[in-house]
């Protein structure tokens, strides 16, 4: 966090020692999930300018997304994408004002999670999977 | 039952004087993208691996085509507000909150230009 001055004391531990409540998670993961997926926008971008030139230019965009560290950075947008989705309509949902109950809050948090890992895998594999 | 004061009441404004149309700018972006999304991740899982000739010919399509430019449109703006929010949040220098602030829209708006010129050469025939 941003320190208005510097100092020489030691800090207590806080995030290592505080116990994290589901809601703490899914509100921090959906903030980091917003950015990233910000930044991952210019992969978007390029690939409609890609399509949009020369094959060779559309080429090598297949073959950098395509390469390990490329198809390492699309899961994980994947699964930011559809956590964000996910969680974003938990948000829109308490903005009618329901859904505010700990336990509530609880329970959509842990499903939000499971929804949002569970079918990033399950596309993953199935576009893995030869077809037919 | 209003939690404005009375003099806010008659000058139509709370403390901040405007941030309500941000809240509902994010919430009906928010709310676009939800089929949107839906529906160009469906198209990527399908579409994915296509070479050059399937990718343009499936752009193309008009409603291709309008539904990326929706998209577009409700993403730049829902990114770009998301980002504003984090920016106020984090940022406590003026003159680098500021400057940020300028880098989000150009960042934000410029993507989005980009994108709908690509999208539009690709739909009106290169």
């Amino acid at each position: 966090m941003v320190h208005d001055r510097e100092s020489s004391r030691p800090r207590a531990p806080h995030v290592q020692i505080y116990r994290w409540p589901v809601t703490m998670a899914t509100s921090i993961c959906h903030r980091m999930t917003g950015v990233a997926l910000y930044a991952g926008t210019v992969f978007l971008a390029w690939w409609l300018i890609a399509a949009a030139s020369t094959p060779a230019a559309y080429l090598a965009f297949k073959d950098i997304t395509g390469s390990g560290l490329g198809v390492i950075v699309s899961f994980g947008y994947s699964w930011a994408l559809l956590y964000h989705l996910f969680n974003g309509v938990r948000h829109l949902v308490w903005d009618t004002g329901h859904g505010f109950e700990n336990e509530t809050a609880e329970w959509t948090g842990i499903l939000v999670f499971g929804l949002s890992v569970g079918v990033t895998l399950l596309a993953w594999l199935a576009a893995f999977l030869p077809r037919g | 039952m209003s939690l404005k004061t009375r003099s806010g009441r008659v000058r139509g404004s709370g403390a901040a004087k405007k941030g309500s149309g941000h809240f509902w700018q994010q919430r009906i972006s928010a709310l676009a993208l939800i089929p949107l999304v839906i529906w160009f991740s469906w198209s990527i899982f399908i579409h994915a691996g296509d070479d050059y000739m399937d990718v343009r010919s499936w752009l193309s399509q008009p409603v291709t085509s309008i539904f990326m430019l929706f998209l577009i449109l409700a993403g730049c703006t829902h990114m770009r507000l998301g980002v504003q929010v984090v920016i106020e949040d984090y940022v406590r220098p003026e003159g680098a909150k500021l400057t940020l602030m300028v880098l989000n829209n150009l960042f934000s708006t410029g993507l989005g230009i980009a994108s709908v010129f690509a999208i539009l050469r690709i739909g009106l025939g290169a």
